[in-house]
């Protein structure tokens, strides 16, 4: 693993399999739409807003994936001062508050005609938005300071305290009688979902990762790029 | 080490009563606010009843809020932090005296003003005693989470601004069980699992947020 923490390695290995990302997230999410809007199963009481579920579920697993990804770069970097941790998990950052926003928004709109309201207090919906409120915190900290790199660490301490929001999304359907519907994918008796609405909400999974995936790359190409320009400009002036 | 926890935290102690304007202001901001409900929502006493519980519970937390600069920025400006972090004891028992320091002159009176306030909001007696347990188990915990944020934002930018955005969305949880402590003790239902939550929260912030405090105040220290 230490190997590619080196970021030209690192960024070579990223180069490569960019174009595969690319391909692979267009063709997953073309199939996975037409799956998911033409090609699956309605609802027996939801009807076509099931539909919705194809957008809201990939988006929430993969707000707390990229969450979780964000704080294990923080403990890396926090841990080994790995440079490039610190890139992935401030790269990540606003891209996994965007899902979250998502998952939130699809939410709200699957609320309203199904259960007859945008929002409810209930444990998963107000986890989930602490979890946002923790995006916004670890950007706002991030940028907190004169020095851009002073801001680094606090971030990543705070990204290590919120992680003890994690099981509780996960759990909060069990622990807590919820209007939102427990856990029906990953279980230990297996998915209680129709095998026809599955396989179009993997494809969707995927595709939404793989999108996640070459976000990160631009995002990363973007941040080595600026820090060549801030080299620049300080050897330019001296 | 626990000697120079005590000397610490009767240190400290001693330095906030002797500013104790701020800790006035902080009483007063938790009266004024409290005052400001019956103007907003109407002084209808079954509608005031409701919220009370509620109202009181967010309006300590935001007082605490207000006070968590006192736990490490003074230090940081005068430099005893880098003192304290030269010292042989390890930093995070420090930190634990200093946000031990900060509950008792800084929350502690708000906890004691709390009932008042509860009974001008004309909450139901039966629901006083759990109002205060519930005080008395959550709000170190908000001190302890609080002593994270306040160590996160030192040197930072507008640190006040940016420690609410930090701890707040943390405070949540204590919220919650705060006041359906409240309200079981209102529906006579038992209190006790809510209470138990709470203590689990303060059992798990002990050890925990000092620790994340002392790393956030060294880093901080290390590059003012």
């Amino acid at each position: 693993m230490h190997k590619f923490a080196n970021p030209t390695k690192f960024m070579k290995v990223a180069n490569a399999l960019f174009p595969v990302f690319c391909i692979g997230f267009i063709g997953l999410l073309s199939a996975g739409l037409y799956y998911s809007l033409l090609n699956s199963p309605e609802d027996y009481q939801q009807g076509h807003t099931v539909r919705i579920m194809y957008v809201h579920v990939p988006a929430a697993y993969m707000a707390v994936m990229i969450y979780a990804v964000m704080a294990s770069c923080a403990a890396s970097s926090l841990i080994w001062k790995h440079p490039l941790a610190d890139l992935i998990a401030r790269s990540s950052a606003p891209i996994g508050a965007a899902f979250t926003f998502l998952c939130l928004a699809s939410g709200a709109f699957w609320g309203k005609p199904m259960w007859g309201t945008w929002w409810v207090w209930d444990a998963r919906l107000t986890s989930v938005l602490i979890m946002f409120f923790l995006y916004m915190g670890y950007i706002a900290l991030l940028n907190a300071f004169d020095d851009p790199q002073r801001g680094v660490k606090p971030a990543a301490i705070l990204a290590l305290v919120g992680v003890v929001n994690l099981p509780i999304i996960k759990f909060s359907v069990d622990w807590w009688n919820t209007l939102h519907q427990p856990a029906s994918i990953i279980r230990l008796d297996g998915p209680t979902i129709d095998g026809g609405m599955l396989t179009p909400l993997y494809i969707m999974m995927g595709a939404f990762t793989l999108f996640y995936l070459m976000l990160l790359v631009i995002r990363l190409r973007a941040e080595f790029a600026a820090a060549r320009i801030r080299t620049i400009r300080i050897l330019g002036e001296g | 080490m626990f000697k120079a926890f005590l000397s610490l935290l009767k240190r400290d102690l001693v330095m906030g009563f002797r500013q104790s304007t701020d800790l006035y202001m902080i009483l007063v901001f938790f009266v004024i606010a409290a005052a400001l409900f019956p103007l907003g929502v109407g002084p209808d006493p079954a509608v005031l009843g409701r919220i009370a519980s509620g109202v009181v519970w967010v309006l300590a937390l935001l007082s605490i809020l207000l006070s968590l600069d006192r736990i490490f920025a003074h230090d940081y400006e005068d430099g005893s932090l880098e003192v304290m972090l030269l010292g042989p004891q390890p930093f995070i028992i420090l930190a634990l005296a200093k946000t031990l320091a900060h509950w008792l002159s800084a929350t502690l009176p708000l906890v004691i003003l709390a009932p008042v306030i509860a009974i001008m909001l004309n909450m139901d007696m039966s629901g006083i005693p759990a109002l205060m347990y519930g005080l008395l188990l959550g709000t170190p915990t908000l001190s302890l989470i609080g002593a994270v944020g306040a160590a996160l934002a030192l040197g930072a930018r507008r640190a006040g601004l940016l420690m609410a955005l930090l701890v707040l969305p943390l405070f949540i949880p204590v919220l919650i069980f705060g006041v359906t402590v409240i309200d079981a003790a209102l529906n006579s239902f038992s209190i006790r699992p809510h209470l138990l939550i709470l203590a689990a929260l303060l059992a798990a912030a002990i050890p925990l947020a000092p620790w994340a405090a002392a790393a956030a105040v060294r880093q901080a220290v290390t590059n003012k």
